[in-house]
């Protein structure tokens, strides 16, 4: 089974349709045993960091989360929420992955909002496609490059379009709407 | 480098697309989700429904719609019509919309704006702004194109930003059904004013039109129904064309 994480972020059921076009049967839920006992992790996310951050001490989530062997994808809000800290509400966020989340300057328009490509530096996520591939972005913060990063993207500056530590995995772009490419990293993750 | 988005909008009416198509292979050309799943298999880079009938009584089909959609459709699609309230926002987030676009119900109360970005995030507000040049100024209609409101358009745009609008969609009704171009001008001027993404509407009838309002303005959408649906402009072709002119495409 499939876990996916309930709190209070958007975008949670759209991640649940992409499993099931894949044949994956998942469930939503903030049951700690449930999320332990899975054999795949997804937190997913579209929201604002703080109150997101907020909501995952006071159900405990984030203890959770930092105790999952199992691969764990984060998506979107779900990966910066993975990095140590966002200048999103001032939050500490989670600290899996060394690196901080930023907002992008106004120097361009933001949201990052649309297809753009990435170069996958290396990492099991990206098996079976070109080094370059075009995936579904909205953002208006970013996480930095770091050693752990898996991929980048340019949007004013290179930030990380993927990064992995462990059995942590996370992407900033979101899979589930990236089509027959987003498709493929999903199942790449889901066959880990 | 991002990528200028390609997206055709489907009319709705009681759960069913309005204008006809040729596809050759769509069983049914009423339903919408042959015609969403077809345009995805054709390259299209978001969608966007507009529910045209948006009574109460249809509320439930269309929200039976999205869920559908959003079971079948894997790439962003907008959904619009109707929206007065977080209340339907939500209904449609719970049903799997991406964004929400409110047009006439945030001009006639903008705080609607600022309250859907509080709760679901700016990403998924987009405002549509019906426009029409009188005397020389670009001014706001509502109501479907019928009604004319004080509003200039520029002000309007840079007004919704503020309020939390993550995107705008900007509707020519000078070009809209005409096939000569997109509202060139209009599309530069308020491109220019705010820092989010607008996508330009209205006037496309061939190829070259997306290329100008894309070389000309900072739209990074470009949106159209008729020339997609009718199969005038197929999305493959017109992708593959504006490649060829050096334009970031998927």
């Amino acid at each position: 089974m499939i876990a996916i994480i309930k709190y209070n972020a958007g975008n949670i059921s759209s991640v649940q349709n992409a499993l099931s076009r894949l044949g994956y049967q998942s469930i939503i839920t903030d049951d700690a045993d449930e999320i332990l006992r899975a054999e795949k992790v997804i937190f997913p996310g579209v929201g604002e960091a703080s109150s997101a951050m907020k909501y995952l001490i006071e159900k405990k989530l984030d203890q959770t989360i930092l105790s999952i062997k199992k691969p764990m994808l984060g998506i979107c809000l779900g990966q910066q929420l993975m990095c140590e800290y966002s200048e999103e509400g001032n939050t500490t966020c989670l600290g899996i992955f060394n690196t901080q989340v930023k907002k992008f300057p106004n120097t361009a328009i933001v949201p990052h909002m649309g297809w753009n490509n990435f170069t996958a530096i290396n990492g099991v996520l990206f098996k079976g496609l070109e080094n370059t591939n075009d995936v579904y972005f909205v953002h208006s913060y970013y996480a930095d490059i770091n050693e752990q990063t898996t991929a980048v993207c340019d949007y004013i500056q290179p930030f990380s379009a993927a990064i992995q530590k462990g059995n942590f995995y996370a992407t900033q772009f979101h899979p589930e709407k990236s089509a027959d490419i987003g498709e493929q990293i999903l199942k790449n993750f889901l066959e880990l | 480098m991002l990528k200028k988005r390609i997206i055709p909008c489907l009319d709705i009416k009681d759960g069913r697309t309005v204008k006809g198509i040729n596809f050759v292979d769509i069983k049914d050309a009423g339903d919408p989700i042959e015609l969403a799943k077809n345009y995805v298999e054709q390259g299209a880079d978001e969608l966007v429904f507009l529910d045209i009938t948006a009574t109460i009584e249809n509320r439930s089909t269309l929200i039976e719609l999205v869920q559908r959609i959003a079971k079948e459709i894997n790439i962003p699609f907008t959904v619009g019509g109707g929206i007065n309230s977080v209340e339907d926002v939500a209904k449609l987030i719970e049903a799997g919309a991406d964004k929400v676009s409110v047009n006439s119900s945030a001009v006639k109360r903008p705080e609607l704006i600022t309250e859907i970005s509080n709760q679901f995030g700016s990403q998924c507000v987009v405002v549509a702004i019906d426009t029409k040049c009188i005397n020389e100024e670009w001014k706001v209609f509502v109501q479907g194109g019928r009604t004319l409101t004080p509003l200039k358009t520029v002000e309007w745009a840079k007004q919704v930003e503020q309020l939390g609008a993550g995107e705008i969609l900007l509707t020519s009704m000078n070009n809209d059904g005409t096939k000569a171009g997109f509202a060139i001008d209009i599309t530069n001027e308020v491109s220019a004013a705010v820092n989010i993404p607008v996508i330009a509407s209205g006037g496309a009838g061939s190829k070259e039109h997306f290329k100008n309002v894309f070389e000309q303005t900072q739209a990074t959408g470009g949106l159209a129904a008729s020339i997609f649906h009718y199969g005038e402009i197929p999305i493959p072709d017109l992708k593959e064309y504006l490649k060829e002119q050096k334009l970031a495409i998927r």
